[in-house]
């Protein structure tokens, strides 16, 4: 009897939330997924600025430093570029280069990851600490998670951090 | 029922994702038709469909060049 192969599996820990980081998370995850693996996302840390609900700049939070933290961080729209940012206008113009050479943008990415079913599990610690809850978050956020769940949940798994 | 599917503009890993996403849209024995370019795509893309358990019945080179066309049956 020939036992069914399990599928591969691929954990990513995104803990940054620079914005070519983000990318490469994201294309790494979808090219799995679209492969046939199961793919989980973990993000935690800066990396949780890409799952805010409000992808502009918001003070989210109670306490005054949460705030001002989850201000200055923002969210999907306000990824900085690991190098060469210049406040900011460096993703815009990353995009638009991206867009020009017919490479899927950070939205597409998220887009089809999604639609892939790739899971999206939140980091509880980081969420406590940057006071982020989980309603702050986008819906396709599966699950919030310590690292004991994602340790066992990526077993048997390749496990990249970003 | 025969679809149709043009990733020879996409770029990795969106060629892999818009066939995926596409034979997950058709119904069990339908077939899907891929154009395609040859390098990454070629290389990657039949491979990944067989191994995911679809049929690949053709895979021709088409009258442009650098361009195939797949002919998948899910």
């Amino acid at each position: 009897m020939t036992l069914p192969t399990d599928k591969k599996k691929v954990s990513i820990v995104c803990f940054s939330g620079d914005f070519d980081k983000i990318v490469a998370a994201f294309t790494i995850a979808t090219g799995a997924a679209a492969t046939n693996r199961e793919v989980t996302m973990f993000f935690t840390f800066w990396g949780l600025n890409a799952l805010k609900k409000n992808k502009g700049r918001a003070a989210t939070g109670n306490s005054i430093m949460a705030k001002a933290f989850n201000f200055l961080m923002g969210g999907l729209n306000n990824l900085p570029l690991s190098r060469l940012n210049f406040f900011g206008a460096s993703p815009k113009l990353m995009t638009g280069m991206m867009k020009k050479h017919n490479v899927a943008t950070l939205p597409e990415l998220v887009e089809a990851a999604h639609a892939l079913g790739i899971r999206i599990v939140a980091c509880e610690m980081a969420m406590h600490i940057l006071e982020v809850g989980k309603s702050d978050m986008i819906e396709e956020v599966q699950d919030v998670a310590g690292v004991a769940t994602f340790l066992n949940e990526s077993e048997n798994a390749h496990i990249i951090f970003i | 029922m025969k679809h149709f599917l043009d990733i020879t503009r996409e770029t990795c890993p969106m060629t892999f994702v818009k066939v995926k996403l596409k034979l997950a849209q058709i119904n069990k024995g339908e077939q899907l038709e891929v154009l395609l370019n040859e390098g990454e795509p070629l290389q990657n893309v039949p491979r990944s469909c067989e191994e995911q358990g679809f049929k690949v019945l053709s895979n021709e080179p088409t009258d442009e060049a650098g361009k195939h066309m797949l002919v998948i049956e899910k």
